[in-house]
C-alpha cells in the first residue's frame, strides 16, 4: 500500500489547500533554501534549543535536526481531528477518575480488572483522592499518523510527561523569522498563545478556596533531556523553574525557598515521573523531588499536574480500549479510531500475529521510546525468532498492530527533497475547559523509508501549519 | 524569587566580571612586558600576579616553574583550571542555563554565543583574544542593563557584578604596588590605568601627571568612576536595599561602613608604606560582605 503524502495527490499536483506553499516552494531558488536552512541551524544552536544525550559525556548538547518544509493541515480535516482528540482525552480523564474511584469501568468487564490493577503504572495511593476538576492528565500529548487512505488514527497517547510542546513553537518562530514573506500569503493559525492557554488550565485546577494561586514548573534539572522546555515554558508562562531542592513541605502545605523567606506553591506543573516525586512514598533514593509532597496533595492543599498515575491509561495495555471507554463514559462512537490493534492477550490474536510476525509492528506494553518493539518486515530472522519466544513466555505483555503506511511529507536530505515518513502530535490541555492550540509537533523520519521518527532514533521535526479557513 | 536562581545570577555576573577583569590585567602585564624591561622584573610581575590572584600554588603544581608563556595560557586559555577566561565563561554559561526562564533571552542568546565562539577566539593571538572577551563581556553588560526588569533578578546579578570588582581592585592595585617596588614608574602606572578604562579619566580627574598615589586614589576615592570601589560599594549598597530581607541589616550595614570610610576617606592620610596594609583591609572588608550576601540570600533556610 503506498503511502499518503501530505503535501502532493497521486497525480503528482498538490493538494488544494497546499498549492500555494508549493508554488512558492518551486519558485525558490536552490541557493535560497540552502542558505536558510543553514540559518535555522545557527539560530537553533545560538537560542540553545538542545537536548541533552543519554550516555553521552555531561553536557553534551546536540541539535534536533529541523526541517524548512511545513506539513500543511486544511481547516476542515483539523476541526475533525480537534474534535476527535477533545473527545478521546474527556473520555481518558473519565477513566482515570473511575479507576482511582468507583472502578465502573472494570466491574461492566469493558477493560479487564487485571490490565489495570496489576499494570505497574496503576498507582494504588491515588485510590480515593478528589482531584480538582476532575482532571488527572491536564496536558495530554496525542500521537497521531494517517493510514494509506489518508485517514487520521491514534497510535499513541502520552499523559504522563508529554514533552515537545517547545519545539511547535520554536520551530514556528524560527519559520517566521526565515520565511517571513510566505506568513504574509498563507493564513497559517498562529500558536504563540499556547503558554498563556497553558498557564491559565493551570490557574483552573488550583486547590479549591485558592483565589490567585501560585504556579511553578518542576524540573529534574539543567542535565535532563527536555531541560530547555521546562526552562522555556515556565519563562514563557512567567512562573519560577523549580527543582525538588527548592521545595519543601510544612503542616501539608508545599513552599518554595525563595530570598524573601518560604511562599507558598499551589499548582506544579511537573515534568518528573511519578517515581522520583516523593522519597518517602516512591523511590526512596530520588533526590529529585519533595519530601512529604504526595501528603500534602492528598490533603488537598495543591495540585500536581498531570496528576500521579496518569500513566495506567497510555498504557499500550490499555490503549486498544480507549474506543470502549469513549462508549462507556460519553456513549459516543470515536470520532478518530485507533490504528488496528492485536491483543496478545486474547488466544485469537495471539495465534495470528505468532503466524504473521513478519507482517506486523509488535510493541512491549510497559515500553517507551521506540525500543521494545519489533517492525516485522525490516526484521530479520533471529530478530524475529527472538521476539516469537519473548511472546510466548508472556503473552500479555504485548500488542501487534499492523505496519502502517504512515504518511509522508516532502523533506530536504542530503539528495534533495523526498518524501520522508512523518507522525503528530498535538497537545490537548484540560482545566475547566479543554482546548487544542491549532498545530502540534511534526516528526519525521529522516532516513528513507524508516517509521521511527523518535529524536533518539535519528528523527527530526517540522513545522505544523493547520490553515485557517 | 528563588535562592537557587538568585545565587546562579549571582555567580553568572561574578564569573562573567571576573572574567573581564581577568583579561584586562594580562592586557596590562602584556603590554607591560612590551615596555623595556629586565627579564628578572618579568618573571617577578607574573609571580606578583599568581599570588595576588591567590592560585601560586595551583600554578606550580599544574605547570611546574614560572614561565611567562606558561602563566598566560594558565590564566587565560587552560581548561583544566578552574579559574582561566575559558573555564570562568564557561562557568558563567552554565549558571545562565540553569536559570534560562529568569534572564532575558537576548541576554541567554549573547552569553551562548560567547560560549560557542569561545573556542575560535582562544585561538586567536593573545592581544585579540583579550579584547573579545571584553567586548563579549561589554555586550553581556549592555544587553543586561538594556533588557531586564528592574527586579530582584536585576539586583542580584548587580551584586555580582559590583562585589566581584570591589574584590578585583583592591588585589589588582596591590600587586601593582608591590611588583613596581620604587613605586616610581610612570609608565608602568600609565599601562594599568589603560588596562582599566582608566587613563582618560584620570587625565581628566588630575589634569597632571601620573603618579601611583593618584592612580590608587582614582581606583579607591573617586566618585564616579565606574570601577573606582567607592562607586561599586556605593552599587552595592544600592542593590541590597532592593533585595533586603529579614536577615540582611547587619550585611547593609558593613557595606555600608566600608562605603562610607571611602566616601569620606583621603589620601593624605596614608602614607606610602601605609598602602599595602590598607589595601589588604578593604579586601576583607569586601570578602565579609560578600559572604554576607551568601548567607543572607543564596543559601535557603526552610
Amino acid at each position: 500500500m503506498d503511502a499518503f503524502n501530505e503535501m502532493f495527490a497521486t497525480d503528482g499536483r498538490p493538494h488544494a489547500h497546499c498549492a500555494g506553499y508549493a508554488a512558492w516552494l518551486g519558485a525558490q531558488s536552490p541557493e535560497r533554501l540552502a542558505h536558510e536552512r543553514a540559518k535555522a541551524d545557527a539560530l537553533f544552536h545560538r537560542v540553545g534549543i538542545t537536548f541533552a544525550v543519554y550516555g553521552e559525556a555531561e553536557g553534551t548538547e546536540r541539535l534536533i535536526p529541523f526541517d524548512i518544509v511545513p506539513r500543511i493541515i486544511a481547516p476542515a480535516e483539523w476541526r475533525l481531528l480537534a474534535e476527535g482528540l477533545r473527545q478521546r482525552v474527556r473520555a481518558l480523564n473519565a477513566f482515570l477518575g473511575d479507576i482511582y474511584g468507583a472502578q465502573e469501568i472494570l466491574r461492566a468487564g469493558v477493560v479487564p480488572a487485571e490490565a489495570v490493577l496489576c499494570n505497574s503504572q496503576y498507582r494504588p495511593e491515588m485510590q480515593g483522592i478528589a482531584v480538582a476538576e476532575g482532571i488527572y492528565a491536564h496536558i495530554a500529548g496525542i500521537d497521531v499518523v494517517r493510514d494509506g487512505e489518508g485517514r487520521f488514527r491514534v497510535l499513541e497517547d502520552n499523559l504522563r510527561v508529554p514533552s515537545g510542546v517547545s519545539y511547535m513553537l520554536e520551530n514556528r518562530k524560527v519559520m517566521m523569522r526565515l520565511f517571513p514573506d510566505l506568513f504574509g500569503e498563507i493564513p497559517v493559525a498562529p500558536v504563540e498563545h499556547y503558554p498563556d492557554v497553558l498557564l491559565g488550565n493551570l490557574r483552573s485546577v488550583a486547590p479549591v478556596g485558592v483565589t490567585d494561586p501560585t504556579v511553578v514548573v518542576l524540573t529534574p534539572g539543567a542535565y535532563n533531556s527536555a531541560y530547555f522546555e521546562h526552562a522555556f515554558l515556565a519563562q514563557q508562562m512567567g512562573v519560577e523553574l523549580v527543582e525538588g531542592q527548592d521545595l519543601f513541605v510544612r503542616d501539608l502545605v508545599v513552599y518554595m525557598r525563595t530570598t524573601r523567606g518560604p511562599r507558598r506553591v499551589d499548582v506544579i506543573y511537573r515534568r518528573i515521573d511519578d517515581d522520583f516525586l516523593d522519597p518517602l512514598v516512591f523511590r526512596a533514593d530520588s533526590t529529585l523531588g519533595v519530601p512529604g509532597l504526595l501528603s500534602a496533595y492528598r490533603a488537598g492543599r495543591v495540585t500536581i499536574a498531570n496528576a500521579i498515575g496518569t500513566g495506567v491509561a497510555d498504557d499500550k495495555s490499555i490503549y486498544p480500549y480507549v474506543p470502549d471507554m469513549i462508549r462507556f463514559y460519553l456513549g459516543e462512537a470515536a470520532l478518530i479510531d485507533n490504528v488496528d490493534t492485536y491483543i496478545l492477550r486474547r488466544p485469537e490474536d495471539l495465534a495470528y500475529t505468532l503466524a504473521n510476525l513478519g507482517e506486523l509492528v509488535v510493541k512491549e506494553v510497559h515500553g517507551a521510546g521506540g525500543y521494545g518493539m519489533l517492525i516485522g518486515p525490516k526484521a530479520t530472522r533471529a530478530e524475529i525468532a527472538e521476539f516469537r519466544a519473548r511472546i510466548e513466555a508472556n503473552p500479555a505483555h504485548y500488542i501487534a498492530q499492523p505496519t502502517l503506511a504512515l504518511s509522508t511529507c516532502p523533506t530536504f536530505v542530503e539528495e534533495g527533497l523526498a518524501p520522508r515518513h512523518v507522525d503528530l502530535r498535538p497537545f490537548v490541555l484540560s482545566g475547566r475547559e479543554v482546548t487544542i492550540v491549532p498545530g502540534g509537533l511534526t516528526r519525521v523520519a529522516l532516513r528513507e523509508g524508516s517509521l521511527v521518527v523518535n529524536s533518539s532514533q535519528g528523527g527530526g521535526t517540522k513545522d505544523t501549519w493547520v490553515l485557517e479557513a | 524569587m528563588l535562592s537557587r536562581t538568585a545565587d546562579h545570577l549571582y555567580w553568572m555576573s561574578r564569573y562573567l566580571e571576573r572574567a573581564e577583569n581577568l583579561a584586562r590585567l594580562l592586557d596590562s602585564l602584556y603590554r607591560r612586558s612590551l615596555l623595556p624591561h629586565r627579564e628578572a622584573s618579568q618573571a617577578w610581575r607574573w609571580r606578583a600576579t599568581l599570588e595576588a590572584l591567590g592560585v601560586a600554588e595551583a600554578y606550580a603544581r599544574q605547570c611546574g616553574d614560572l614561565d611567562p608563556q606558561r602563566a598566560f595560557a594558565f590564566l587565560a586559555t587552560d581548561r583544566d583550571h578552574a579559574g582561566s577566561i575559558v573555564s570562568l565563561l564557561r562557568e558563567a554559561r552554565e549558571n545562565a542555563r540553569a536559570v534560562r526562564g529568569t534572564i532575558t533571552a537576548e541576554m541567554w542568546e549573547t552569553l551562548n554565543t560567547s560560549y560557542i565562539d569561545l573556542r575560535g577566539a582562544a585561538e586567536r593571538d593573545r592581544g585579540e583574544f583579550l579584547e573579545w572577551v571584553k567586548y563579549r563581556s561589554h555586550l553581556s553588560r549592555g544587553v543586561t542593563v538594556g533588557t531586564m526588569l528592574r527586579d530582584e533578578a536585576f539586583h542580584f546579578t548587580r551584586i555580582g557584578i559590583y562585589l566581584e570588582r570591589a574584590d578585583f581592585i583592591p588585589r589588582l592595585v596591590l600587586s601593582h604596588w608591590r611588583s613596581e617596588a620604587r613605586g616610581s614608574d610612570a609608565a608602568s602606572w600609565s599601562v594599568l590605568l589603560r588596562a582599566l578604562s582608566a587613563f582618560e579619566v584620570y587625565r581628566r580627574v588630575f589634569r597632571d601627571s601620573v603618579t601611583p598615589r593618584r592612580v590608587v586614589e582614582l581606583l579607591l576615592l573617586q566618585r564616579d568612576f565606574p570601577r573606582s570601589l567607592r562607586r561599586c560599594l556605593s552599587e552595592v549598597v544600592t542593590s541590597l536595599a532592593a533585595v533586603r530581607n529579614e536577615a540582611s541589616a547587619e550585611t547593609e550595614r558593613l557595606a555600608g561602613a566600608l562605603h562610607a570610610d571611602l566616601q569620606f576617606g583621603r589620601m593624605a592620610d596614608h602614607p606610602d608604606e601605609a598602602v599595602p596594609a590598607l589595601l589588604e583591609r578593604i579586601e576583607q572588608r569586601v570578602r565579609t560582605v560578600a559572604l554576607g550576601v551568601t548567607d543572607n540570600f543564596l543559601v535557603s533556610a526552610s
